[in-house]
């Protein structure tokens, strides 16, 4: 029997009183990578900025582990949160921060390594994105899709049991998304890392997802949960029509 | 919980590795594993390895070290680390002689200089525009700026003139007393208020406000390429954002400084009336000694004060480099750079009004 890391139930998220999706509940396993789908404006981020406990809920819960991410205070929640890595659509990199420092901050904060073997772990994480030649550098001197990986390397540094990545294929030339597919596929075998990634790239979903989330606008909620290749034949054309790319 | 253990025999050292690799796991054996060297490592019994287990083998490695029956997953993960080739070494960058560095340092402020030059000939250029053709004036953003840099600045203005006025009264009268001058102390007060004190408190706090915010709201413009989206839509940027910033900061600044005179005036009024000072006897004073000409001279200089902030803090914004603390940077040498040139400009004003007897 497969364990649930992640446990939401009937999360009802928005902003203010205006309600953006209700009655979301599922599950997601140890080491499964889910991937949250739907147009434009469906609140995928939104959905994602609740399940970290980024905004406050309207209704509902989010178990990560056996502990409720929304209602979590003071050290419960510092807890929940070094179990996760996220890995924001913009990169959100420290900017007076080099490369180097950016990843190494969290190794600094919550564990107990001396600064050599920090530098390595870090040094060697930005090797796995590809960008340990420019760990000295400042941000702003890297290409958006470098600040993106940077991001993940930054995500990556605490070796979080559940990795929240937000768009991370967009902006990234064929070659280093298909890369970047392959590394998480890689760390979800060897490590178990549970993967929720917020993506619009057909070929990413395709090629790393366990299970996907549609969400729906019109709906507000969700609208179908399963493999890609169910979802792509799946009767309802709002569903279907998001694999095929049928405008309407 | 991890544990290292060495064993040696003729061949050489075997260190067998056993339990979880983590980072809370790791730590304690990091320097006992720095020191190894050349050994055998007999990692069967690794139960778990993540990213600080991987450097921990990264270290053994680059030490000489060889891995043994480490699980296939974790296998995968040091080649995806590639942990068996060496770390990037960044270059040393060569040193540079004194001779160079002053040569260095002396074209980046050539450069500098040449910056602000280009941009007030550029700031003259978009004026020409503008007095051609008014209607290529942002008037509205004009107002906006006025509103938000001059009536919305006026409270603080106000709240620091009526305690300089108070404070500056107070001070003076208590030492004049002992002569019996205190009468004198709304000729020292309207006179320093007036000629010098009320434009330069006031520049001051406009350097702080409106300059930091120019320069902060201009960086992010750029670092945002919203100035480059001017540009390509066909926009000037000095003259659809400075060249409104400017003339509402050069028109805000005299009229903050006559707001400050006058509260000033009164802070200072109650205090003599607590010296039995009539008001009618202080109005009288201040009005005797305080002319026109001081005033027009006062106004004069905060219009230019206002002017360098507005160019100076714009200046600071429109060089900024990129990301975020370009923004910092950019808000911190708007405040200082204009600062220093309120206080050189006051210094001049005070030699070209004493030459001209004003």
């Amino acid at each position: 029997m497969q364990h649930a890391i992640i446990k939401v139930k009937q999360l009802q998220c928005g902003y203010g009183d205006h309600v953006i999706l209700r009655d979301v509940s599922f599950e997601v396993n140890k080491g499964e990578i889910i991937t949250i789908l739907g147009g434009s404006g469906c609140g995928k981020s939104t959905l994602l900025k609740h399940m970290i406990g980024l905004l406050p809920a309207q209704q509902g819960t989010v178990l990560i582990g056996d502990e409720d991410i929304i209602s979590a205070q003071g050290e419960v929640r510092q807890r929940i949160l070094a179990r996760i890595g996220v890995m924001y659509q913009s990169g959100a990199l420290f900017g007076s921060l080099t490369v180097l420092e950016n990843v190494m901050l969290p190794l600094a904060e919550y564990t107990p390594l001396n600064a050599a073997a920090r530098e390595i772990v870090a040094r060697l994480k930005l090797r796995l994105v590809g960008l340990d030649a420019y760990a000295d550098f400042l941000p702003s001197a890297l290409s958006g899709g470098m600040q993106k990986r940077a991001a993940i390397a930054r995500a990556l540094a605490l070796d979080p049991q559940v990795l929240f990545l937000d768009e991370p294929s967009a902006g990234l030339d064929p070659i280093t998304a298909a890369e970047l597919d392959a590394l998480i596929l890689q760390l979800a075998h060897s490590l178990h890392t549970t993967f929720i990634v917020v993506t619009h790239e057909l070929a990413s979903i395709f090629t790393i997802a366990d299970r996907a989330i549609m969400l729906d606008k019109q709906a507000q909620g969700v609208i179908a949960i399963g493999a890609p290749k169910t979802l792509a034949a799946d009767p309802n054309p709002r569903v279907s029509d998001f694999f095929t790319r049928h405008a309407y | 919980m991890a544990q290292i253990e060495i064993q040696t025999f003729p061949e050489g050292k075997v260190l067998q590795l056993s339990g979880r690799l983590n980072a809370q796991t790791v730590a304690p054996l990091w320097a006992q594993a720095s020191t190894l060297g050349v050994c055998e490592v007999d990692a069967s019994k690794v139960s778990y390895c993540d990213g600080a287990g991987v450097a921990l083998f990264y270290l053994l490695i680059q030490g000489g070290a060889r891995i043994k029956d480490l699980a296939p997953p974790f296998t995968e993960l040091l080649d995806a680390f590639q942990a068996d080739t060496p770390l990037y070494q960044a270059p040393i960058p060569a040193k540079i002689g004194w001779l160079t560095a002053l040569g260095k340092a002396t074209a980046e402020h050539k450069t500098a200089m040449r910056c602000a030059i280009t941009y007030l000939g550029e700031l003259s250029a978009a004026m020409h525009q503008v007095l051609r053709s008014p209607s290529k004036l942002r008037i509205t953003e004009i107002f906006t700026t006025a509103s938000k840099n001059g009536a919305d600045a006026l409270p603080i203005v106000a709240l620091i003139a009526a305690l300089l006025g108070m404070i500056l009264a107070f001070q003076s009268a208590i030492p004049m007393r002992q002569f019996g001058a205190e009468m004198f102390v709304a000729d020292l007060v309207g006179l320093s208020l007036v000629r010098e004190l009320a434009p330069l408190m006031m520049a001051i706090l406009l350097a702080g406000r409106t300059g930091a915010a120019f320069a902060a709201e201009l960086a992010s413009m750029k670092v945002n390429e919203e100035l480059n989206a001017l540009t390509t839509l066909g926009l000037n940027p000095i003259r659809y954002l400075v060249l409104p910033r400017v003339i509402a900061t050069t028109l805000m600044a005299p009229l903050l400084s006559a707001c400050a005179v006058l509260i000033g005036l009164v802070g200072a009024a109650i205090v003599m009336l607590s010296f039995n000072i009539p008001i009618q006897t202080y109005i009288t004073r201040v009005s005797s000694i305080v002319h026109l000409g001081d005033f027009a001279g006062g106004l004069f200089k905060a219009a230019i004060f206002g002017l360098e902030i507005a160019l100076i803090g714009c200046f600071r914004g429109l060089q900024a480099g990129s990301g975020a603390s370009a923004v910092g940077a950019a808000t911190t040498q708007a405040v200082v750079s204009s600062i220093v040139a309120i206080v050189i400009s006051d210094g001049l004003f005070a030699f070209v009004f004493y030459l001209l007897r004003w």
